[in-house]
This record gives structure tokens, sequence and C-alpha cells, in this order.
């Protein structure tokens, strides 16, 4: 655990997690599935954050990571119900099907 | 060298799962590959030297939040994602942009220039980690989570009512 490349490969771990996520945003048009790719995407940065608290040997990014949880959590429950509520409305989760602030 | 055998094994599965989350039509299965990510990821977390960040993962995101993503997903009648109008171009675009985000953060920690080599003394036990979030420091920052979580459940609960 001890040896250096540990910390480092954590962090290049995390980006490769950031990236397809970003990737998925991109490719996917279900409106869940997205939602499901910014979860990987904030699991990535909190990835970075406990890979840079064992490099500082501080508990600063591990109390960043619990607040970023937290807000992932919440995030997701409105998100969720946002979800629920355009099913409704419009009877598909597709996301091109949702262009009313479109110009 | 066990922890680094364990440390390849879990970035594996994490990677190839992600990759399954964003290549799959049905969400359904997007949905349980993440769950696979979400606790190979718990599990580099403990590698780290956190267990209790380790254990959060676990419960809340791959218990809660996931079970809430698969609550919703049997609750919607969600279809398999067919081809649009477009789908090389979206393609195509996905790839470039995902690109340029790693080359950009990868070029961000190599002329950072961070001092990676693990700290000698780290204590992120649980008990080190309820003093810090108590600390006058974060106090008032955990307390306005619970008023965050609080309006999101609110805001949840009105905007799936019936008639909005």
């Amino acid at each position: 655990m001890e040896s250096p490349g540990f910390v480092h490969h954590a962090i290049l771990l995390s980006l490769v997690l950031f990236a397809l996520g970003v990737l998925g945003v991109f490719l996917r048009r279900n409106v869940i599935t997205v939602l499901m790719c910014i979860e990987l995407m904030l699991n990535g940065v909190n990835l970075a954050f406990v890979a840079f608290s064992r490099a500082h040997g501080t508990l600063d990014g591990q109390v960043l990571v619990f607040f970023v949880m937290v807000v992932a959590a919440s995030e997701a429950a409105v998100g969720l119900a946002i979800v629920i509520a355009l099913d409704r409305h419009k009877d598909t989760l597709d996301l091109d099907a949702f262009n009313l602030l479109k110009g | 060298m066990m922890d680094a055998i364990l440390f390849y094994a879990f970035a594996a599965i994490a990677v190839a799962s992600a990759v399954v989350v964003i290549s799959q039509r049905n969400p359904m299965y997007s949905a349980l590959a993440l769950i696979v990510t979400l606790c190979s990821v718990a599990v580099i977390f403990g590698l780290l030297g956190s267990p209790f960040i380790a254990v959060l993962q676990v419960i809340v995101y791959a218990g809660a939040i996931m079970v809430l993503f698969l609550f919703v997903l049997m609750l919607l009648n969600v279809k398999r994602e067919e081809d649009g109008p477009g789908e090389g171009a979206r393609t195509l675009r996905g790839l470039a942009l995902a690109l340029v985000a790693l080359l950009v953060l990868q070029a961000g920690t190599v002329l950072l220039r961070f001092e990676l080599a693990p700290a000698p003394s780290f204590d992120a036990s649980t008990v080190e980690m309820a003093r810090i979030l108590f600390s006058p420091q974060f106090l008032y920052a955990f307390e306005a989570t619970s008023i965050l979580i609080l309006a999101a459940l609110v805001g949840a609960v009105v905007l799936a009512k019936k008639e909005l």
C-alpha cells in the first residue's frame, strides 16, 4: 500500500471514471441513464478527494467527500422526482423529447 | 503486495463496469453495473485508508441512491433505447469531449506536480472523522446539510405528486 504509485494510480482511475461519465452523458439519451452517469462523475471526484487526502495526510478531503455524498443523495432524489413528473407529462424518457426551453 | 493486487483488480472491475454502464441501452443493466462500480470504488477507498468513506459509499450510494434509481426504473415503463437520428455524430461528439476532459484533467495533475507519496501518518478512523465534522470548522456546514436534505425531501414529494 505504501508503494509510491498507489495514490497516483488512484487519481488516474478517478480521471478515467470522470471521463467515462462525461462520455455517458453524451452517448445516452435516457434521462435516468444520464443521471447515473452524473453519479459516476461524482464518484470519480470523490476518489480524487480521498486520494489527495491520503497523499496530504489530512482529513479535509474526506469531509468534502461526505458533503459531496449528501449533495449527490439530494440531487438523485430531486432528479428522479423530476423524471417521474416528466414521464407523466410526456410519456417518454428520451432526452430529445424535452425541448420546451429550446428557442 | 496483497493491497496492490486488490487495488489493481478492483480498479479494473470499476473501469470495466463503468464502460458497461455507459454502453448498455437498457437502463436496468446500467443501474446494476453502476452498483458494481460503486462497490469496487468502495474497496479502493478502503485500500486508501478511509474505512468511514468506504462504508458510507456502500450504505449511501450502493444502498440508498441506487435503490432509488432501481425503484424509479421499475416504477416507470422504461423502454430499451433505440437508435435515433444523428446517432453517429452524437457518439463522435461524446468521444471527443470525453477525450478532451481526460486530457485536461491529466495535464492538470501533471503540471501541478502534486506530492503524491502517501503521507506517513494518517488516521482516518470514524472517531477522527466525527471529531472533524463536529469541529467548529465544519459544524455549521454539517448542520446545513440537514436543511438541504429536508428541502430535497419536500421537493421530491412535491415534484412527484399526481398533479403538478
